[in-house]
């Protein structure tokens, strides 16, 4: 059994390790600190820790002051509230005077689970991405949580990191390499390239060893940066497999299966198909019945790969 | 005193010729609450802050918000003014390539410390700059400018909220009361009084002047700063269209550019 590990738990701990070396880093959050994972930065550093209460809107606009002085400010909520709350404070205070302030949304997508569909961002890779300047991270696992948070220090400007509340497989190694705006060859494949993002990367190794039983050699590979989009990786798949199959735990408009299916319309149009959530909101349920009943499994990925090599026959 | 005095009111009558000029050049902006700013944006720039010209940058310069963007008239004739840039450059205001945005962009030109224009944010970015200044022990002092319609905005009180809990009293905000907004007095449209009470109830300090008396202008600068443990308010009662007989308390002048007769006229009243 793989190790399972929530992205927000690997940004709590990074966030301390980055704390205790950059005395520059400053956390925000609203009144969710402990679920949010930004109360042991608070335990670590609290002159440097900022309880905004439940107070969104105010939050961002702050973290944005707070970046003119200097700082490196990470500004923590659910993904829901981040983007949809304060969406505006994020656009006209943060992006366009395109200051250095760090979006950490948790509890994003669908396995958030029980809350419901108010509480499913299942917009936010889509609202961000359409913002000028914005690089948009959406890790895979705790490991490349890790390197995110890092680099999203190091760039200079605004940076969005979606992260989830489950606990999820790693499937990195120690000697795992991020760097921002490169995606990430899981695994070579001739047959269908499977480009995943955020929770839905072990879905797809999971998917592509199945198909490989079936003699279909399937290419995976990891899209942690769905902006910049990292279009020599997406077409060259594309170009060495003759089909694509996206898959996200968003809504299939707007986030990387529209990146996607823009970039190869563009420069390399083959066939795709979007595994996401199909236009419509989610609702109650445990995290992996949601998974299942929305159509994000590896079995999902599967039937979308054998639906995209059909039309390219 | 008295020739302090008389030297910003000098200084406020130059801005206010120079936000007629550019606006008339333009053909589009907003005089009134540019106007019924400009003594307090003329202490601010000519007595209170310190920041130098020759270098935007300065670590240790205080800070100044225009929370109320729309008013980026008044900011850019007192940046102009001050030596930021050349006063010819105002003539370029919302021209295509400007650095003089319709409202305040601080990527583009020197001096401005925030971009702002959509109403209820600047507030906010003030108390990150009062935070950030604070955690490195310095001893800059942040000043914010509202309008009396931007306090309208949910916004702005998780702002006053926030700045009143954490005892920001490097913060210096000052309400331009002209009680006039684009549809009409601001206490038909939604009322927002009482304010004094609203801010105090937030943990506030708060002073009420007259905004267009250069004394007592300063004299509530200097409460402000003497107040610890808390943030200051100033409500200044204000006159939309300030200095411009035709313009005064009018609502029509909230957003319109004054022609080339009107501009004339304008001067002849600022003379």
């Amino acid at each position: 059994m793989t190790k399972k590990i929530a992205t927000r738990d690997a940004y709590g701990q990074e966030l301390v390790r980055l704390g205790a070396e950059n005395k520059d880093v400053v956390v925000l959050d609203a009144d969710l600190s402990k679920s949010t994972k930004t109360h042991d930065f608070m335990k670590n550093f609290p002159e440097r820790f900022f309880n905004m209460g439940i107070a969104e809107a105010n939050m961002m606009a702050t973290a944005a002051g707070l970046a003119a002085t200097g700082k490196i400010p990470f500004a923590s909520t659910f993904a829901m509230f981040a983007t949809g709350r304060a969406f505006e404070q994020i656009r006209n205070s943060i992006c366009y005077p395109k200051l250095n302030v760090k979006i950490a949304a948790t509890h994003a997508g669908v396995t958030v689970g029980e809350d419901g569909g108010s509480h499913q961002s299942i917009e936010d890779i889509a609202i961000m991405r359409a913002l000028p300047g914005m690089t948009v991270f959406v890790p895979a696992d705790a490991v490349e949580t890790a390197a995110a948070i890092r680099a999203a220090a190091e760039i200079q400007g605004p940076v969005y990191i979606r992260l989830g509340r489950s606990g999820v497989p790693v499937i990195h190694g120690e000697d795992f390499k991020f760097t921002p705006g490169e995606a990430v060859t899981l695994r070579e494949g001739s047959d269908v390239a499977l480009i995943a993002t955020g929770i839905m990367v072990s879905a797809a190794l999971e998917a592509a060893e199945k198909l490989a039983e079936e003699g279909i050699q399937a290419m995976v590979l990891d899209v942690h940066t769905i902006k910049p989009l990292d279009i020599f990786a997406v077409v060259e798949a594309a170009r060495q497999c003759g089909a694509v199959v996206t898959a996200e735990e968003h809504s299939i408009i707007g986030g990387l299966g529209s990146a996607v299916a823009e970039t190869l319309s563009e420069h390399f149009p083959v066939p795709l198909q979007r595994v996401g959530v199909r236009d419509t909101f989610g609702e109650s349920g445990k995290p992996a019945e949601l998974l299942e009943y929305f159509g994000l499994t590896a079995a999902n990925i599967i039937e979308a790969a054998k639906k995209v090599m059909a039309k390219n026959k | 005193m008295g020739q302090r005095i008389q030297e910003l009111q000098e200084r406020a009558k130059a801005i206010r010729r120079h936000i007629v000029t550019m606006l008339g050049e333009s053909g589009s902006g907003h005089p009134g609450g540019s106007l019924s700013a400009a003594d307090i944006v003329s202490v601010l720039y000519f007595d209170t802050m310190k920041v130098d010209p020759d270098q935007p940058d300065w670590q240790a310069r205080d800070r100044f918000v225009l929370s109320k963007g729309h008013a980026a008239p008044v900011l850019y004739a007192a940046l102009a003014e001050k030596g930021f840039f050349s006063k010819e450059e105002l003539m370029t205001l919302r021209k295509l390539g400007s650095r003089l945005q319709g409202h305040p962009d601080m990527k583009k030109l020197p001096g401005v410390e925030m971009s702002t224009g959509s109403l209820g944010q600047g507030l906010s970015a003030a108390i990150g700059m009062a935070m950030g200044l604070r955690l490195d022990g310095g001893e800059q002092r942040v000043y914010t400018l509202l309008g009396d319609g931007e306090v309208q905005e949910g916004q702005i009180w998780e702002a006053a909220m926030a700045a009143g809990h954490f005892k920001l009293d490097n913060l210096t905000a000052f309400l331009d009361y002209n009680n006039l907004q684009i549809d009409g007095p601001v206490d038909v449209v939604m009322n927002v009084a009482p304010l004094n009470d609203k801010w105090r109830a937030f943990g506030w300090h708060v002073i009420e002047i007259d905004g267009h008396d250069i004394e007592q202008i300063l004299k509530a600068l200097e409460e402000a700063k003497a107040t610890k443990g808390k943030p200051t308010m100033i409500i200044a009662k204000t006159i939309k269209g300030k200095g411009v007989s035709f313009m005064e308390n009018q609502v029509g002048w909230h957003g319109n550019a004054p022609k080339p007769d009107q501009v004339e006229q304008a001067l002849k009243d600022l003379a």
